[in-house]
């Protein structure tokens, strides 16, 4: 197996250059990914490291030979492409689309060998599309579709499998269907694996190194722990509208603007759908009293006007209770969604007691 | 179960020529038998006529039929794949009616001059204006990404030629206008056993470069940036396929005038009698194909109105351009149901 080495590259289109001084490894058995704002130069770096473009300074080696000056059958055998433009094709067996996969491999005739269509079945049995071997490519959904597709990069047997957006179009159990035949692709047979994708969640989970581009150069690069820390992937973004929930992988829109109108008292898990409703019905809110490690912690940061709070894993105080007192005193309303009393939060049925006196309760 | 039906298919086509052959041989103003035709064709014959017909006029005829019918579908199928587009075709894209322009402008020129040219230069005079048309049909291309401006674009550049060609045609020699005049409307008269080793040897050579691009061709067919995935290398392929698909063309123009609707409808056809589009099958399936459709619509040109004969292109407009119309149509409830 080989890895596929960019120096310095420049890459882009005759005249317009879209990125430069790119460098990096893609390892065998290691899944590389590239993530960053749309028009960052992500699919330009993989169309010129698949060789579909020339490059337009630096070099890509592919083993120890360099990339663009190899004959194209030779690059073909070592490198996969796999794209998500939709294809027009007619009358294409789902095998037909395949046994493309071959074609680096075959005689001028492109005629398979007994050895060749041994290979597409493998290949077939590995994505789960043998059933289909037979049925129109343009007549199977999009799910079905991209398992193909990797199943003709499979049977391409390349060292190196470029993805671009391998995701798009699926849905979340295609997304998780695809990446994990991916992932057994890394592991079984050793391929190195680089790949572009717009869903931080996924990109945080399956690979093994991030390459963080933003305006044609690459910002940052490191583990996927490295990268989620502290508020990196909002600047990456350059976020202006929302934030990024990098604990949870999950985006966050902006709180409702105002001073809080309604007090939330939630705790382990059972104020974010409260948040998330009120966020959605754009009505600021006041959030409490929360340890800073609780479930709810993170997005109360995300989406309310206030949030009480006290040092994880210490128990509720009095001086906590006052605020939120005094807070909730602004408020018109108190919703309580939190059902679990213990001993750290037993301070805050005080707050309950409050809102019944005050009529606010809901 | 595959093999079976592209032999049946194969099977098929061959009967469909021998059928056909055999039909153009006996049947014209003088109806010969099969027993006649057989003796000519054997040595054993004692009639003077019955040869000279069957060898000097019917033979001839029907081996261009034959190899240019096929060429024209060989080019639109090559057409077809290289634009991703079902109804492109040598005709369609005005690439016959470009060679038919410079074949005519060269006739003219040269007869008023006195030249008399050889089959080789006229073929000369239609690659020259097939390429010439094929480059303003790749120009218009880069331009527009949609199937149907293209086709516009191509149909648009045919009756310019036409228009043109009529023009030359109408202020040429009288005793030149009969001859060009027939021609320009497309016809498989009058071939002689000479233009018969020219179209020959250039048919063979072309057709043998094809198989060749059967495998790129493939690969093409999942768009270009998979071919070029696949080691296709794409300007080469692009060259040649513009190269073969030219010159196969710019030969049927040259020897018969323009041909229409063949290399739209006969590779189509194809496609649907074997039920797959890979390109080594298909190709050569066209290539017989498209010879049984001419030979066919060759012999109802003949003798429908006989002794009037109609122009080839009539014919196989009449039998093509149905087709098309069934291809758009399918397409289209094919991409509501999808």
């Amino acid at each position: 197996m080989m890895q596929l080495v960019a120096r310095s590259l420049a890459a882009g289109y005759r005249r317009h250059l879209v990125c430069d001084g790119i460098s990096f490894t893609v390892e065998p058995g290691k899944i590389l990914t590239l993530i960053g704002p749309n028009g960052a130069g992500k699919s330009t770096i993989l169309k010129t490291i698949a060789a579909q473009l020339p490059p337009l300074g630096g070099t890509v080696l592919l083993g120890d030979r360099v990339l663009h000056e190899m004959p194209e059958p030779a690059v073909a055998r070592e490198l996969s492409l796999f794209l998500t433009t939709r294809l027009h094709t007619e009358l294409m067996t789902c095998r037909d689309v395949v046994e493309s996969g071959r074609y680096p491999y075959t005689g001028r005739l492109g005629i398979l060998s007994a050895h060749d269509h041994e290979v597409v079945e493998e290949a077939m049995a590995l994505t789960h599309v043998t059933d289909l071997a037979r049925q129109d490519f343009t007549c199977i959904s999009d799910g079905q579709r991209q398992r193909v597709m990797l199943a003709r990069a499979i049977a391409q047997e390349p060292s190196v499998l470029v993805l671009d957006e391998p995701t798009s179009y699926l849905d979340i159990r295609h997304k998780l269907e695809l990446l994990t035949l991916i992932k057994q692709l890394v592991r079984e047979r050793r391929t190195a694996v680089i790949l572009s994708l717009h869903e931080l969640e996924l990109a945080e989970r399956i690979s093994d190194r991030l390459l963080c581009i933003r305006d044609g150069r690459i910002d940052r690069t490191g583990t996927p722990e490295e990268i989620f820390a502290g508020g990196y992937i909002a600047s990456l973004y350059g976020m202006t509208q929302g934030s990024f929930n990098a604990l949870y992988g999950v985006p966050e829109l902006s709180p409702p603007a105002g001073l809080p109108e309604i007090f939330v008292l939630g705790g382990g898990g059972s104020g974010i759908p409260v948040y998330r409703r009120l966020q959605r019905e754009g009505r600021p809110f006041a959030a409490g009293i929360l340890p800073e490690n609780d479930l709810d912690y993170p997005v109360a940061r995300a989406l309310a006007a206030q949030v009480i709070s006290v040092p994880a894993f210490s128990t509720v105080d009095g001086a906590a209770v006052e605020k939120a007192l005094a807070v909730m005193q602004q408020c018109s309303e108190v919703i309580v969604c939190c059902k679990a009393y213990g001993t750290v939060n037993a301070a805050c049925k005080r707050l309950i007691e409050a809102a019944e006196q005050g009529g606010k309760l809901c | 179960m595959k093999t079976t039906r592209t032999a049946a298919g194969f099977l098929l086509l061959v009967i469909l020529l021998v059928l056909s052959g055999i039909l153009n041989l006996i049947s014209g103003s003088s109806s010969l038998t099969v027993p006649d035709v057989l003796a000519v064709l054997t040595g054993s014959n004692t009639d003077p006529a019955a040869g000279a017909i069957v060898l000097q006029i019917r033979l001839p005829r029907l081996i261009a039929a034959f190899l240019l019918g096929g060429a024209l579908s060989v080019s639109g199928f090559l057409l077809q794949c290289f634009f991703g587009n079902p109804i492109a075709g040598p005709f369609v894209l005005g690439i016959s009616s470009g060679a038919k322009l410079t074949v005519a402008l060269t006739l003219v020129l040269c007869l008023r001059q006195g030249i008399v040219l050889g089959s080789w230069m006229l073929v000369a005079a239609s690659f020259a204006g097939a390429l010439l048309s094929m480059g303003w049909v790749l120009l218009f291309s880069g331009k527009v990404r949609s199937m149907a401006l293209l086709i516009v674009s191509g149909v648009m550049l045919g009756y310019i030629c036409s228009a043109i060609t009529e023009l030359v045609v109408t202020f040429a020699d009288e005793s030149n206008i009969v001859n060009l005049h027939n021609w320009s409307q497309g016809s498989f008269s009058g071939t002689s056993w000479q233009d018969i080793r020219i179209m020959t040897a250039i048919v063979t050579a072309s057709l043998i470069l094809t198989a060749f691009l059967a495998k790129p061709l493939g690969a093409y067919q999942l768009g270009e940036a998979y071919a070029e995935n696949s080691g296709v290398n794409l300007r080469r392929f692009r060259a040649a396929v513009i190269l073969l698909s030219s010159l196969l063309s710019a030969c049927v123009t040259a020897f018969a005038g323009p041909v229409s609707f063949v290399g739209v409808a006969v590779p189509h056809l194809m496609k649907s009698l074997f039920g797959t589009a890979k390109p080594l099958i298909i190709l050569p399936a066209s290539f017989l194909g498209g010879g049984v459709f001419c030979l066919a619509c060759d012999l109802l040109a003949r003798i429908v109105f006989a002794p009037t004969e109609l122009s080839i292109s009539t014919v196989t407009a009449i039998f093509g351009a149905p087709v098309v119309i069934w291809i758009l149509v399918r397409r289209q409830t094919r991409k509501e149901a999808a």
